[in-house]
Protein backbone atom coordinates (compact mmCIF):
# COMPACT_ATOMS: atom_id res chain seq x y z
CA UNK A 1 0.00 0.00 0.00
CA UNK A 2 0.83 3.62 -0.64
CA UNK A 3 2.18 5.50 2.38
CA UNK A 4 0.68 8.79 1.86
CA UNK A 5 -3.22 9.25 -0.21
CA UNK A 6 -2.04 12.73 -2.06
CA UNK A 7 -3.76 12.59 -5.36
CA UNK A 8 -6.00 10.15 -6.76
CA UNK A 9 -3.39 9.61 -9.55
CA UNK A 10 -1.96 7.68 -7.05
CA UNK A 11 -3.85 4.73 -6.43
CA UNK A 12 -3.71 2.39 -9.59
CA UNK A 13 -6.74 0.16 -10.44
CA UNK A 14 -5.29 -2.60 -7.94
CA UNK A 15 -5.19 -0.66 -5.14
CA UNK A 16 -8.56 1.33 -5.95
CA UNK A 17 -10.19 -1.82 -6.44
CA UNK A 18 -9.05 -2.57 -2.74
CA UNK A 19 -10.00 0.39 -1.15
CA UNK A 20 -13.46 -0.33 -2.97
CA UNK A 21 -13.63 -3.99 -1.58
CA UNK A 22 -12.53 -2.87 1.86
CA UNK A 23 -14.93 -0.41 2.31
CA UNK A 24 -17.89 -2.46 1.39
CA UNK A 25 -16.52 -4.47 4.43
CA UNK A 26 -16.21 -1.66 6.17
CA UNK A 27 -20.07 -0.89 5.24
CA UNK A 28 -21.53 -3.82 7.21
CA UNK A 29 -20.40 -2.47 10.61
CA UNK A 30 -23.42 -0.14 10.20
CA UNK A 31 -25.37 -2.92 10.59
CA UNK A 32 -24.13 -3.80 14.21
CA UNK A 33 -24.24 -3.72 17.16
CA UNK A 34 -21.03 -2.34 18.17
CA UNK A 35 -20.13 0.11 15.49
CA UNK A 36 -16.43 -0.17 16.55
CA UNK A 37 -13.37 -1.94 15.34
CA UNK A 38 -10.06 -2.10 17.63
CA UNK A 39 -7.94 -1.96 14.58
CA UNK A 40 -6.72 1.27 15.04
CA UNK A 41 -6.49 1.59 19.20
CA UNK A 42 -3.53 3.99 19.92
CA UNK A 43 -2.50 5.24 16.77
CA UNK A 44 -3.52 9.48 16.72
CA UNK A 45 -5.18 10.96 13.33
CA UNK A 46 -4.91 14.37 13.55
CA UNK A 47 -7.83 16.54 11.70
CA UNK A 48 -5.89 19.56 9.86
CA UNK A 49 -8.41 21.51 8.76
CA UNK A 50 -7.58 25.33 7.29
CA UNK A 51 -10.61 25.39 5.14
CA UNK A 52 -14.18 24.87 6.26
CA UNK A 53 -15.72 21.76 6.07
CA UNK A 54 -18.98 20.11 7.32
CA UNK A 55 -19.01 16.54 5.88
CA UNK A 56 -15.28 15.59 5.28
CA UNK A 57 -13.97 16.95 8.64
CA UNK A 58 -16.99 14.46 10.40
CA UNK A 59 -16.91 11.91 8.09
CA UNK A 60 -13.14 11.13 8.71
CA UNK A 61 -13.65 11.93 12.35
CA UNK A 62 -16.44 9.31 12.66
CA UNK A 63 -13.98 6.46 10.31
CA UNK A 64 -10.92 7.38 12.67
CA UNK A 65 -13.65 6.84 16.14
CA UNK A 66 -15.02 3.75 14.58
CA UNK A 67 -11.72 2.23 14.06
CA UNK A 68 -10.63 2.74 17.79
CA UNK A 69 -7.84 5.45 16.78
CA UNK A 70 -6.92 8.66 18.58
CA UNK A 71 -8.49 11.97 16.84
CA UNK A 72 -7.37 15.58 17.40
CA UNK A 73 -9.34 18.07 15.48
CA UNK A 74 -7.54 21.32 14.56
CA UNK A 75 -8.90 24.05 12.93
CA UNK A 76 -7.61 26.76 11.67
CA UNK A 77 -9.74 29.19 13.52
CA UNK A 78 -9.22 29.48 17.42
CA UNK A 79 -5.25 28.08 16.60
CA UNK A 80 -1.83 29.74 16.64
CA UNK A 81 -2.23 29.87 12.97
CA UNK A 82 -4.53 33.00 13.39
CA UNK A 83 -1.57 34.10 15.10
CA UNK A 84 0.64 33.62 12.12
CA UNK A 85 2.43 29.82 12.25
CA UNK A 86 3.53 28.54 9.17
CA UNK A 87 2.45 25.31 7.82
CA UNK A 88 5.56 23.78 8.16
CA UNK A 89 5.79 25.06 11.56
CA UNK A 90 2.47 23.42 12.51
CA UNK A 91 3.55 20.68 11.46
CA UNK A 92 6.93 20.10 13.09
CA UNK A 93 4.44 20.07 16.45
CA UNK A 94 2.19 17.53 14.88
CA UNK A 95 5.00 15.72 14.60
CA UNK A 96 6.62 16.28 18.24
CA UNK A 97 3.28 14.97 19.07
CA UNK A 98 3.29 12.32 17.11
CA UNK A 99 0.80 11.70 14.73
CA UNK A 100 1.09 8.62 12.61
CA UNK A 101 -2.12 9.97 10.56
CA UNK A 102 -2.54 13.68 9.29
CA UNK A 103 -5.86 14.62 7.26
CA UNK A 104 -5.25 17.75 5.65
CA UNK A 105 -7.45 20.98 4.01
CA UNK A 106 -5.88 23.61 3.27
CA UNK A 107 -7.20 26.61 0.50
CA UNK A 108 -3.97 26.22 -1.31
CA UNK A 109 -3.08 23.45 -4.03
CA UNK A 110 0.09 21.48 -3.16
CA UNK A 111 0.08 22.38 0.60
CA UNK A 112 -0.41 18.10 1.72
CA UNK A 113 2.50 17.25 -1.18
CA UNK A 114 4.61 20.12 1.19
CA UNK A 115 3.35 18.63 4.74
CA UNK A 116 4.08 15.30 3.63
CA UNK A 117 8.04 15.99 3.59
CA UNK A 118 7.97 17.44 6.81
CA UNK A 119 6.31 14.70 8.89
CA UNK A 120 6.90 11.27 9.32
CA UNK A 121 3.22 9.66 9.41
CA UNK A 122 0.79 9.20 6.84
CA UNK A 123 -0.95 12.65 5.30
CA UNK A 124 -4.26 11.96 3.52
CA UNK A 125 -5.52 14.78 1.35
CA UNK A 126 -8.91 16.08 2.00
CA UNK A 127 -8.94 18.68 -0.53
CA UNK A 128 -6.44 21.03 -1.73
CA UNK A 129 -7.25 24.17 -3.33
CA UNK A 130 -8.23 23.51 -6.60
CA UNK A 131 -6.26 20.75 -7.26
CA UNK A 132 -7.35 17.33 -5.78
CA UNK A 133 -9.56 15.55 -3.51
CA UNK A 134 -9.42 11.99 -3.30
CA UNK A 135 -11.59 10.23 -1.18
CA UNK A 136 -14.85 12.04 -2.96
CA UNK A 137 -14.00 10.69 -5.97
CA UNK A 138 -13.19 7.01 -4.07
CA UNK A 139 -16.26 7.33 -2.46
CA UNK A 140 -18.25 8.78 -5.62
CA UNK A 141 -16.47 5.58 -7.20
CA UNK A 142 -18.10 3.40 -4.32
CA UNK A 143 -21.36 4.55 -4.80
CA UNK A 144 -21.29 4.42 -8.59
CA UNK A 145 -20.49 0.93 -8.07
CA UNK A 146 -22.63 -0.33 -5.48
CA UNK A 147 -25.60 1.39 -7.20
CA UNK A 148 -24.82 0.06 -10.78
CA UNK A 149 -22.95 -2.83 -9.82
CA UNK A 150 -19.76 -2.16 -11.55
CA UNK A 151 -17.39 0.95 -12.90
CA UNK A 152 -15.77 -0.53 -16.20
CA UNK A 153 -17.41 1.20 -19.20
CA UNK A 154 -20.02 3.25 -17.35
CA UNK A 155 -20.45 6.80 -18.86
CA UNK A 156 -20.15 9.36 -16.12
CA UNK A 157 -21.00 13.00 -16.99
CA UNK A 158 -19.35 15.43 -14.83
CA UNK A 159 -21.13 18.71 -14.92
CA UNK A 160 -20.42 22.37 -13.79
CA UNK A 161 -17.36 24.26 -12.22
CA UNK A 162 -14.66 22.22 -13.60
CA UNK A 163 -12.50 24.83 -13.24
CA UNK A 164 -12.53 25.13 -9.46
CA UNK A 165 -13.04 21.61 -8.83
CA UNK A 166 -10.76 19.43 -7.11
CA UNK A 167 -13.48 17.05 -7.21
CA UNK A 168 -13.89 16.73 -10.97
CA UNK A 169 -10.05 16.48 -11.44
CA UNK A 170 -9.84 13.70 -8.92
CA UNK A 171 -13.17 11.98 -10.30
CA UNK A 172 -11.43 12.07 -13.78
CA UNK A 173 -8.36 10.41 -12.62
CA UNK A 174 -9.65 7.53 -10.82
CA UNK A 175 -12.98 6.78 -12.98
CA UNK A 176 -10.30 6.53 -16.23
CA UNK A 177 -8.11 4.41 -14.23
CA UNK A 178 -11.03 1.85 -13.09
CA UNK A 179 -12.19 1.87 -16.84
CA UNK A 180 -15.18 4.66 -16.47
CA UNK A 181 -15.98 7.20 -19.41
CA UNK A 182 -15.67 10.47 -18.49
CA UNK A 183 -17.48 13.57 -20.18
CA UNK A 184 -16.99 17.17 -18.70
CA UNK A 185 -19.76 19.44 -19.77
CA UNK A 186 -19.16 22.71 -18.87
CA UNK A 187 -19.59 26.53 -20.38
CA UNK A 188 -16.25 27.22 -21.76
CA UNK A 189 -15.29 29.83 -19.30
CA UNK A 190 -15.73 27.06 -16.49
CA UNK A 191 -13.02 24.11 -18.13
CA UNK A 192 -9.66 24.85 -16.99
CA UNK A 193 -6.56 25.74 -19.70
CA UNK A 194 -5.01 21.96 -20.33
CA UNK A 195 -8.35 20.13 -20.19
CA UNK A 196 -7.23 18.01 -23.57
CA UNK A 197 -4.95 16.80 -21.49
CA UNK A 198 -7.24 15.66 -19.37
CA UNK A 199 -8.32 11.34 -20.07
CA UNK A 200 -11.79 13.04 -20.37
CA UNK A 201 -14.14 14.16 -23.10
CA UNK A 202 -15.80 17.79 -22.92
CA UNK A 203 -18.46 19.48 -23.83
CA UNK A 204 -20.41 22.50 -23.88
CA UNK A 205 -24.11 21.18 -24.37
CA UNK A 206 -25.72 19.14 -21.15
CA UNK A 207 -29.16 18.07 -23.03
CA UNK A 208 -26.94 15.96 -26.00
CA UNK A 209 -25.03 13.98 -22.96
CA UNK A 210 -27.41 13.04 -21.10
CA UNK A 211 -28.95 10.58 -23.27
CA UNK A 212 -25.92 8.28 -22.46
CA UNK A 213 -25.34 9.05 -19.62
CA UNK A 214 -25.07 6.16 -16.40
CA UNK A 215 -24.23 8.68 -13.93
CA UNK A 216 -24.47 12.59 -14.03
CA UNK A 217 -22.44 14.53 -11.47
CA UNK A 218 -23.41 18.10 -10.57
CA UNK A 219 -20.62 20.37 -9.08
CA UNK A 220 -21.17 23.06 -7.18
CA UNK A 221 -20.97 26.19 -8.71
CA UNK A 222 -17.80 27.66 -6.39
CA UNK A 223 -18.95 31.48 -6.03
CA UNK A 224 -16.36 31.80 -3.23
CA UNK A 225 -13.40 30.88 -5.69
CA UNK A 226 -14.81 33.23 -8.40
CA UNK A 227 -13.18 36.64 -8.62
CA UNK A 228 -14.72 37.66 -12.18
CA UNK A 229 -17.51 36.95 -13.94
CA UNK A 230 -17.40 33.47 -15.76
CA UNK A 231 -20.82 33.66 -16.99
CA UNK A 232 -23.60 36.07 -17.34
CA UNK A 233 -25.86 35.60 -14.78
CA UNK A 234 -26.93 32.33 -12.28
CA UNK A 235 -30.22 32.34 -14.07
CA UNK A 236 -28.54 31.80 -17.44
CA UNK A 237 -26.35 29.18 -16.01
CA UNK A 238 -29.38 27.24 -14.49
CA UNK A 239 -31.01 27.44 -17.56
CA UNK A 240 -28.49 26.01 -19.28
CA UNK A 241 -26.08 23.92 -16.94
CA UNK A 242 -28.76 23.13 -14.30
CA UNK A 243 -29.90 19.52 -13.59
CA UNK A 244 -34.12 19.71 -13.51
CA UNK A 245 -36.99 17.26 -14.07
CA UNK A 246 -37.21 17.91 -17.49
CA UNK A 247 -33.45 16.80 -18.13
CA UNK A 248 -33.78 14.07 -15.80
CA UNK A 249 -36.63 12.79 -18.04
CA UNK A 250 -33.32 12.89 -20.38
CA UNK A 251 -31.53 10.08 -18.51
CA UNK A 252 -31.71 6.19 -19.05
CA UNK A 253 -34.35 4.63 -16.95
CA UNK A 254 -31.29 3.34 -14.82
CA UNK A 255 -28.99 6.39 -14.08
CA UNK A 256 -28.12 8.06 -11.36
CA UNK A 257 -27.98 11.81 -10.04
CA UNK A 258 -24.91 12.58 -7.69
CA UNK A 259 -23.44 15.56 -5.99
CA UNK A 260 -20.33 16.13 -4.06
CA UNK A 261 -22.22 18.88 -1.53
CA UNK A 262 -22.96 21.35 -0.11
CA UNK A 263 -25.94 22.05 -3.02
CA UNK A 264 -26.90 25.32 -3.87
CA UNK A 265 -30.35 24.00 -4.27
CA UNK A 266 -31.83 26.24 -7.34
CA UNK A 267 -28.80 26.51 -9.15
CA UNK A 268 -27.15 23.58 -10.57
CA UNK A 269 -29.87 21.15 -9.26
CA UNK A 270 -33.20 21.68 -8.23
CA UNK A 271 -34.56 20.28 -4.92
CA UNK A 272 -37.07 17.90 -7.17
CA UNK A 273 -33.93 16.25 -8.40
CA UNK A 274 -31.94 16.33 -5.15
CA UNK A 275 -34.52 14.77 -3.28
CA UNK A 276 -35.38 12.24 -6.22
CA UNK A 277 -34.87 8.52 -6.14
CA UNK A 278 -32.55 8.73 -8.66
CA UNK A 279 -30.59 11.32 -6.12
CA UNK A 280 -27.15 9.57 -4.25
CA UNK A 281 -26.48 12.44 -2.43
CA UNK A 282 -27.10 11.12 0.84
CA UNK A 283 -25.75 7.31 0.22
CA UNK A 284 -22.57 9.48 -0.95
CA UNK A 285 -22.35 10.49 2.68
CA UNK A 286 -23.19 7.09 4.38
CA UNK A 287 -20.39 5.54 1.99
CA UNK A 288 -18.11 8.72 2.83
CA UNK A 289 -17.35 7.18 6.30
CA UNK A 290 -16.73 3.43 4.96
CA UNK A 291 -14.55 4.41 2.38
CA UNK A 292 -12.25 6.50 4.44
CA UNK A 293 -12.13 3.55 7.17
CA UNK A 294 -10.67 1.82 4.48
CA UNK A 295 -8.37 4.34 3.84
CA UNK A 296 -7.08 5.29 6.99
CA UNK A 297 -6.76 1.27 7.96
CA UNK A 298 -4.78 0.45 4.71
CA UNK A 299 -2.63 3.33 5.18
CA UNK A 300 -2.22 3.22 9.06
CA UNK A 301 -3.36 -0.50 9.76
CA UNK A 302 -0.39 -2.37 9.38
CA UNK A 303 3.50 -1.78 9.73
CA UNK A 304 3.99 1.49 9.52
CA UNK B 1 0.41 -4.48 -1.67
CA UNK B 2 3.65 -6.07 -0.46
CA UNK B 3 4.50 -7.71 3.04
CA UNK B 4 7.28 -6.98 4.72
CA UNK B 5 9.51 -9.81 6.51
CA UNK B 6 7.50 -10.13 9.56
CA UNK B 7 7.74 -9.75 13.11
CA UNK B 8 10.95 -10.08 15.83
CA UNK B 9 11.91 -13.38 16.61
CA UNK B 10 9.78 -12.72 20.03
CA UNK B 11 6.98 -13.37 17.59
CA UNK B 12 6.02 -17.06 17.35
CA UNK B 13 3.46 -17.78 15.18
CA UNK B 14 2.12 -14.99 13.60
CA UNK B 15 -0.32 -16.56 12.40
CA UNK B 16 -1.59 -20.01 13.62
CA UNK B 17 -3.50 -21.09 9.49
CA UNK B 18 -2.40 -22.89 7.67
CA UNK B 19 -1.50 -19.85 5.50
CA UNK B 20 -1.12 -16.01 6.01
CA UNK B 21 -4.97 -16.03 7.01
CA UNK B 22 -7.49 -13.26 5.23
CA UNK B 23 -4.94 -12.72 2.68
CA UNK B 24 -6.25 -12.71 -0.90
CA UNK B 25 -3.25 -10.51 -1.75
CA UNK B 26 -0.79 -12.57 -0.54
CA UNK B 27 -2.59 -15.51 -2.36
CA UNK B 28 -2.23 -13.48 -5.72
CA UNK B 29 1.61 -12.77 -5.02
CA UNK B 30 1.75 -16.36 -4.34
CA UNK B 31 0.81 -18.13 -7.86
CA UNK B 32 2.38 -16.21 -9.98
CA UNK B 33 5.81 -18.45 -9.55
CA UNK B 34 5.56 -22.00 -10.40
CA UNK B 35 9.20 -23.12 -10.92
CA UNK B 36 11.85 -20.85 -8.66
CA UNK B 37 14.62 -22.57 -7.46
CA UNK B 38 14.15 -23.87 -4.07
CA UNK B 39 16.01 -21.62 -1.54
CA UNK B 40 15.19 -20.20 2.04
CA UNK B 41 11.68 -18.60 1.96
CA UNK B 42 13.19 -16.43 4.42
CA UNK B 43 13.59 -13.45 1.72
CA UNK B 44 10.32 -14.21 -0.07
CA UNK B 45 7.51 -13.72 2.12
CA UNK B 46 5.58 -12.58 5.59
CA UNK B 47 7.17 -15.13 7.12
CA UNK B 48 10.37 -16.79 7.96
CA UNK B 49 9.38 -20.00 9.67
CA UNK B 50 12.59 -20.32 11.82
CA UNK B 51 11.80 -16.66 12.75
CA UNK B 52 8.12 -16.17 13.06
CA UNK B 53 7.15 -19.83 14.24
CA UNK B 54 6.00 -21.57 10.72
CA UNK B 55 3.32 -18.72 9.41
CA UNK B 56 3.02 -20.80 6.16
CA UNK B 57 3.02 -17.90 3.63
CA UNK B 58 1.76 -19.64 0.17
CA UNK B 59 4.25 -19.92 -1.81
CA UNK B 60 3.70 -22.57 -4.20
CA UNK B 61 7.19 -22.88 -5.26
CA UNK B 62 8.25 -23.51 -2.47
CA UNK B 63 5.80 -26.60 -2.25
CA UNK B 64 8.11 -28.87 -4.07
CA UNK B 65 10.26 -31.19 -2.68
CA UNK B 66 13.86 -30.97 -1.81
CA UNK B 67 16.39 -32.81 0.30
CA UNK B 68 16.47 -30.24 2.66
CA UNK B 69 12.74 -29.71 2.50
CA UNK B 70 10.42 -32.93 2.38
CA UNK B 71 6.93 -32.77 1.36
CA UNK B 72 4.57 -35.60 3.79
CA UNK B 73 0.89 -35.86 2.53
CA UNK B 74 -1.03 -35.98 5.88
CA UNK B 75 -4.30 -36.47 4.54
CA UNK B 76 -5.40 -36.78 1.06
CA UNK B 77 -9.23 -36.25 -0.34
CA UNK B 78 -10.96 -39.34 0.70
CA UNK B 79 -9.17 -38.71 4.20
CA UNK B 80 -10.37 -35.29 4.32
CA UNK B 81 -13.89 -36.35 3.41
CA UNK B 82 -14.00 -39.06 5.88
CA UNK B 83 -12.71 -36.56 8.42
CA UNK B 84 -15.63 -33.97 7.39
CA UNK B 85 -17.74 -36.78 7.76
CA UNK B 86 -16.74 -37.28 11.62
CA UNK B 87 -16.59 -34.21 13.16
CA UNK B 88 -20.57 -33.99 10.96
CA UNK B 89 -21.39 -36.45 13.47
CA UNK B 90 -19.85 -35.47 16.25
CA UNK B 91 -21.54 -31.93 15.93
CA UNK B 92 -24.51 -33.55 15.83
CA UNK B 93 -23.84 -36.09 18.91
CA UNK B 94 -22.73 -32.88 20.74
CA UNK B 95 -25.38 -30.54 20.13
CA UNK B 96 -28.43 -32.49 20.55
CA UNK B 97 -28.99 -32.49 16.71
CA UNK B 98 -27.66 -29.58 15.63
CA UNK B 99 -30.57 -27.58 17.56
CA UNK B 100 -30.40 -23.57 17.24
CA UNK B 101 -26.50 -23.99 16.25
CA UNK B 102 -24.85 -22.02 13.45
CA UNK B 103 -21.50 -23.08 11.52
CA UNK B 104 -19.04 -20.11 11.00
CA UNK B 105 -16.17 -20.36 8.44
CA UNK B 106 -13.01 -18.21 9.51
CA UNK B 107 -12.29 -17.14 5.83
CA UNK B 108 -10.31 -18.25 3.89
CA UNK B 109 -10.26 -22.46 3.84
CA UNK B 110 -12.99 -21.78 6.83
CA UNK B 111 -15.70 -21.15 5.05
CA UNK B 112 -15.77 -24.06 2.58
CA UNK B 113 -15.26 -26.28 5.37
CA UNK B 114 -18.20 -25.12 7.25
CA UNK B 115 -20.37 -25.34 3.89
CA UNK B 116 -19.39 -28.92 3.36
CA UNK B 117 -20.39 -29.61 7.56
CA UNK B 118 -23.56 -28.00 7.22
CA UNK B 119 -24.18 -30.42 3.43
CA UNK B 120 -23.06 -33.29 5.65
CA UNK B 121 -25.38 -32.63 8.54
CA UNK B 122 -28.26 -32.32 6.28
CA UNK B 123 -27.13 -35.17 4.60
CA UNK B 124 -27.35 -37.31 7.78
CA UNK B 125 -30.27 -36.06 9.45
CA UNK B 126 -31.96 -33.48 7.34
CA UNK B 127 -31.43 -30.34 9.41
CA UNK B 128 -30.69 -27.69 7.87
CA UNK B 129 -27.87 -25.51 9.92
CA UNK B 130 -27.11 -21.79 9.01
CA UNK B 131 -23.63 -21.44 7.66
CA UNK B 132 -21.72 -17.85 7.68
CA UNK B 133 -17.92 -16.70 7.69
CA UNK B 134 -16.41 -13.84 10.12
CA UNK B 135 -13.40 -11.98 9.28
CA UNK B 136 -10.74 -11.31 12.04
CA UNK B 137 -8.35 -9.54 10.38
CA UNK B 138 -9.24 -6.71 11.79
CA UNK B 139 -9.00 -7.96 15.36
CA UNK B 140 -5.39 -10.04 14.56
CA UNK B 141 -2.87 -8.70 17.16
CA UNK B 142 -0.03 -8.51 14.52
CA UNK B 143 -1.59 -6.25 11.66
CA UNK B 144 1.09 -4.03 12.77
CA UNK B 145 3.71 -6.57 12.00
CA UNK B 146 3.34 -6.39 8.36
CA UNK B 147 1.51 -3.97 5.89
CA UNK B 148 -2.13 -4.32 5.98
CA UNK B 149 -4.09 -6.78 3.95
CA UNK B 150 -7.21 -7.43 2.18
CA UNK B 151 -10.30 -8.05 4.06
CA UNK B 152 -12.32 -11.11 4.08
CA UNK B 153 -15.95 -11.58 3.96
CA UNK B 154 -18.05 -11.68 7.18
CA UNK B 155 -21.70 -12.62 6.83
CA UNK B 156 -24.17 -13.66 8.97
CA UNK B 157 -27.11 -16.00 8.66
CA UNK B 158 -29.88 -14.51 9.32
CA UNK B 159 -31.17 -13.87 12.86
CA UNK B 160 -27.53 -13.17 13.89
CA UNK B 161 -25.75 -14.80 16.66
CA UNK B 162 -27.32 -13.76 19.57
CA UNK B 163 -28.59 -16.75 21.98
CA UNK B 164 -27.20 -19.25 19.50
CA UNK B 165 -24.58 -21.92 19.74
CA UNK B 166 -22.02 -20.60 17.38
CA UNK B 167 -19.13 -23.18 15.83
CA UNK B 168 -16.68 -21.62 14.43
CA UNK B 169 -14.72 -23.53 11.80
CA UNK B 170 -11.07 -23.41 10.68
CA UNK B 171 -8.52 -25.45 8.49
CA UNK B 172 -5.60 -25.11 11.30
CA UNK B 173 -5.01 -24.80 14.58
CA UNK B 174 -1.54 -23.34 15.40
CA UNK B 175 -1.16 -20.67 17.87
CA UNK B 176 -4.95 -20.02 19.05
CA UNK B 177 -3.86 -16.12 18.05
CA UNK B 178 -6.73 -16.28 15.16
CA UNK B 179 -9.71 -17.57 16.96
CA UNK B 180 -9.08 -14.83 20.35
CA UNK B 181 -9.41 -12.86 17.22
CA UNK B 182 -12.79 -14.59 16.41
CA UNK B 183 -13.78 -14.58 19.86
CA UNK B 184 -13.27 -10.52 19.77
CA UNK B 185 -15.02 -10.10 17.11
CA UNK B 186 -18.10 -12.60 18.48
CA UNK B 187 -18.40 -10.34 21.00
CA UNK B 188 -19.18 -7.00 18.76
CA UNK B 189 -21.77 -8.92 16.93
CA UNK B 190 -23.80 -9.98 19.65
CA UNK B 191 -24.38 -12.80 22.50
CA UNK B 192 -23.85 -16.32 21.64
CA UNK B 193 -24.85 -18.70 24.08
CA UNK B 194 -22.18 -21.17 23.80
CA UNK B 195 -19.07 -21.13 21.26
CA UNK B 196 -17.35 -23.86 20.38
CA UNK B 197 -14.64 -24.88 17.79
CA UNK B 198 -13.82 -27.08 15.07
CA UNK B 199 -10.50 -26.92 13.34
CA UNK B 200 -9.50 -29.35 10.09
CA UNK B 201 -5.70 -30.17 11.86
CA UNK B 202 -4.56 -29.50 15.27
CA UNK B 203 -0.78 -28.92 14.53
CA UNK B 204 -0.06 -27.58 18.51
CA UNK B 205 2.35 -24.94 19.60
CA UNK B 206 -0.67 -23.09 21.38
CA UNK B 207 0.57 -20.03 22.76
CA UNK B 208 -2.92 -19.04 24.30
CA UNK B 209 -4.97 -21.17 26.32
CA UNK B 210 -7.91 -22.27 23.56
CA UNK B 211 -8.52 -25.78 22.57
CA UNK B 212 -10.89 -27.23 19.76
CA UNK B 213 -13.69 -29.14 20.61
CA UNK B 214 -13.87 -30.48 17.58
CA UNK B 215 -10.68 -32.25 15.89
CA UNK B 216 -10.08 -33.66 12.04
CA UNK B 217 -6.71 -35.09 12.85
CA UNK B 218 -3.53 -33.86 15.44
CA UNK B 219 -0.13 -33.31 13.76
CA UNK B 220 2.78 -33.27 15.89
CA UNK B 221 4.85 -31.17 13.84
CA UNK B 222 8.07 -28.45 14.54
CA UNK B 223 7.98 -24.90 14.91
CA UNK B 224 9.81 -24.90 11.57
CA UNK B 225 7.36 -26.89 9.81
CA UNK B 226 4.40 -26.40 7.13
CA UNK B 227 0.91 -27.22 7.04
CA UNK B 228 -0.46 -26.28 3.72
CA UNK B 229 -4.51 -26.99 3.62
CA UNK B 230 -5.65 -27.55 0.01
CA UNK B 231 -9.13 -27.81 -0.28
CA UNK B 232 -11.20 -27.68 -3.90
CA UNK B 233 -13.22 -24.61 -3.33
CA UNK B 234 -10.20 -22.79 -3.16
CA UNK B 235 -7.71 -24.44 -4.61
CA UNK B 236 -8.63 -26.65 -6.95
CA UNK B 237 -7.41 -30.08 -5.02
CA UNK B 238 -8.13 -31.29 -1.41
CA UNK B 239 -5.18 -32.56 0.24
CA UNK B 240 -3.30 -31.87 3.62
CA UNK B 241 0.22 -31.77 3.25
CA UNK B 242 3.60 -31.24 5.82
CA UNK B 243 6.25 -29.44 4.09
CA UNK B 244 9.65 -29.70 6.30
CA UNK B 245 11.83 -27.05 7.72
CA UNK B 246 15.24 -26.85 7.69
CA UNK B 247 15.92 -28.06 10.92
Amino acid sequence: MIRHLLSAADLDAATATLVLDTAHEMALLADREVKKLPTLRGRTVVNLFYEDSTRTRISFEAAAKRLSADVINFSAKGSSVSKGESLKDTALTLQAMGADGVVVRHPASGAPHRLAHWVDGSVLNAGDGTHEHPTQALLDAYTMRSRLGRLEGLNVAIVGDVLHSRVARSNVLLLHTLGAKVTLVAPPTLLPVGVEAWPARTSYQLDSVLPDSDVVMMLRVQRERMDEAYFPSAREYSRRYGLDTARMRRLPEHAIVMHPGPMNRGMEITPEVADSVRSTIVEQVANGVSVRMAVLYLLLGGKV
Amino acid sequence: MSYPPSGPPADPGASDRADSPGSAADRLASTGGTAAPPRPPAATFSSAPAASGGTDAPSRSRDAGTPDRPVKTILSAADIARVVDRIAHQILEKTSGAADTILLGVPTRGVPLARRLAERIHTFENVAVPVGALDVTLYRDDLRLRGARALGRTELPPGGIDGRRVILIDDVLFSGRTVRAALDALGDLGRPRSVQLAVLVDRGHRELPIRADYVGKNIPTALAEIVRVALAETDGTDEVRLLGGTR
